[in-house]
């Protein structure tokens, strides 16, 4: 599945919702069922500290494509980014870097990705370009 | 029905004080809006308050009818705009009591306050080895400015402890004072906990060993009457923003023979008597430390807000706040695996609390999905989370505008959170 699949995917199982509750339990779902990341990848250098809470991403290649795992001790934060680890893990370096990500505000979620102070998941999406980006020059 | 059931649970029977709460919340505009869907329940206050329809009328007026540059014009509107920036330091003197008008020093807020003194005061009267203390409780803004100063000048930063309660160790201040004691500086209340300090003693100590005392009174004075005279501080710093008024600015009030006796902390325009590229003579008090075209509408309406806190009356509205924090504090203990941060025996009304399990910013963010506005995080004070070993807190704080009802719809939020999260 390309990118923009996983995102408009995504942005359909939303559409079902037609209340505040339905769509945060199924965030906070989302979050429960991202499998912890393994304690030795949650080092300082991996950490993306928001104001409130934290977020751990660990990035890596298989030489073609780029995988992430990522947590966060907060579970909707969690959540939100096991939904970015979903769209663009297991995607070339290239269609990381060049991706545009629409489904959070299509989805009605965009303000969290204003709060970049508070939660660290616009530093997150930077940072998953950014590996995109690296991983790309280490190709060519 | 639910405020009378609520009302019945508080153990302890006293007056409920009484306000015009329908009249109080008309006057502000803002509160009458749905977020959400819901209607909007603000309980961010500690952070900063709403303003009556009052303020925002003198602020928009100020601009309709008043508007030009102070102090220097000889036209009729910056007359007028002279003589209005002047009645509210004067208006502020009193509301303070402050002995002279010139010991008002308008700022850009507390912060900028508190810096004024360690950079004016601080620079020219601290040398290495000097020791400053503040308390575990400070906000951010009165930790960074002294670590700066103690930095470059070598003084040493000493800090009062606190109990499990939330309370200053007076023993342990007590024992930290000697003749190497320069410089005292504590909140008068604590943004994360809502403890008021017996700010009056730890002057008076201070005084003892010589030292010099600022008051960060930013969370105060929206709650408690100020009296700089009894007090015997020798600075008071705060912000009008947290006191009805408009953001932006604020107040540091100084005894005016230590004022006299420190340098301009910036140099422009307005704080000097003559410049030559030779010699530069400064302004007198308050001028000199007022560099630049002040925040001139927005210290025109603070007087607006003074009157408005004076007409409502500081101690009907501490009553009122007082009874606003024993309901909540009563209603949100009754919550399973709610836990209160901060239960000082002299508090205002502010709670900070932990959920069991649950990660503030999760409550945050489902409290603003139900319209309630709270804060979550470590409030500005990392020090202090570090001593309760938390990250963070969620902190509900309540102004006059506030209602149990509103109180009620909290505990069914917090319920709900806890459902979904559980």
């Amino acid at each position: 599945m390309t990118i923009n699949e996983t995102q408009d995917e995504l942005i359909e199982d939303f559409a079902l919702f037609d209340d505040w509750e339905s769509k945060y339990e199924y965030i906070i779902d989302m979050g429960k069922q991202l499998a912890p990341l393994p304690e030795e990848f949650k080092t300082e250098e991996n950490i993306i500290k928001g104001c409130q809470s934290r977020v751990w991403l660990h990035a890596e290649t298989d030489g073609e494509n780029v995988n992430f795992e990522a947590d966060s001790d907060a579970i909707i934060v969690k959540g939100l980014v096991s939904m970015l680890v979903k769209v663009l893990s297991g995607h070339t370096a290239e269609q990381i870097a060049q991706a545009d990500l629409y489904f959070m505000e299509r989805i009605g979620l965009h303000q969290h990705l204003a709060q970049t102070r508070s939660n660290g998941l616009a530093s997150m999406v930077k940072q998953m370009k950014t590996y995109g980006l690296a991983y790309q020059s280490l190709n060519s | 029905m639910q405020y009378q059931a609520r009302e019945n649970m508080i153990s302890e029977t006293y007056t409920i004080p009484q306000l015009d709460m329908g009249q109080i919340r008309s006057d502000f505009p803002i509160l009458d809006q749905i977020v959400n869907g819901k209607p909007l329940v603000y309980f961010d206050n500690a952070a900063t308050t709403q303003k009556p329809r009052q303020v925002i009328e003198a602020l928009a007026g100020y601009y309709e009818r008043t508007n030009a540059n102070i102090h220097r014009g000889i036209h009729h509107l910056a007359e007028k705009a002279t003589a209005e920036f002047e009645a509210s330091r004067r208006r502020i003197q009193n509301f303070i009591n402050a002995r002279l008008p010139e010991e008002v020093i308008f700022t850009y807020g507390t912060t900028d306050g508190i810096n004024l003194v360690a950079q004016s005061y601080g620079r020219t009267f601290l040398q290495e080895g000097d020791e400053i203390i503040i308390s575990t409780m400070e906000h951010h803004s009165n930790i960074v400015p002294w670590q700066m100063l103690c930095e470059e000048k070598g003084c040493v930063l000493r800090i009062i402890p606190i109990n499990d309660a939330g309370e200053l160790l007076m023993d342990e201040y007590e024992k930290m004072l000697s003749e190497k004691t320069k410089f005292v500086s504590v909140v008068h209340v604590s943004n994360a906990l809502g403890t008021i300090n017996p700010v009056a003693e730890i002057i008076k100590k201070a005084h003892e060993v010589g030292a010099k005392v600022l008051i960060d009174g930013a969370q105060a004075t929206s709650h408690i009457d100020i009296d700089v005279q009894a007090l015997d501080c020798d600075f008071y710093a705060f912000s009008l923003h947290k006191l009805y008024g408009p953001t932006g600015m604020g107040v540091l009030y100084g005894k005016e023979a230590i004022l006299n006796a420190m340098p301009p902390y910036r140099g422009g325009g307005e704080m000097i008597k003559e410049v030559t590229f030779e010699k530069t003579t400064y302004n007198e008090l308050p001028y000199k430390f007022e560099a630049g075209t002040p925040n001139i509408a927005d210290v025109v309406a603070a007087k607006t807000a003074i009157n408005y806190v004076e007409n409502l009356g500081k101690e009907a509205i501490a009553d009122y706040e007082h009874h606003l924090l024993r309901y909540a504090t009563e209603a949100l203990s009754s919550i399973e695996g709610l836990k209160i941060v901060g239960t000082a025996k002299e508090k205002v009304s502010v709670i900070s609390f932990l959920m069991d399990g649950i990660h503030h910013q999760d409550i945050g963010v489902l409290l603003d999905q139900q319209g309630i506005a709270i804060r979550t995080g470590h409030h500005c004070t990392q020090p202090l989370m570090h001593r309760f070993g938390i990250p963070g807190t969620s902190r509900a704080s309540f102004a006059v505008y506030n209602t149990t009802e509103e109180i009620d719809h909290l505990v069914a939020g917090l319920l709900k959170v806890k459902k979904m999260l559980g």
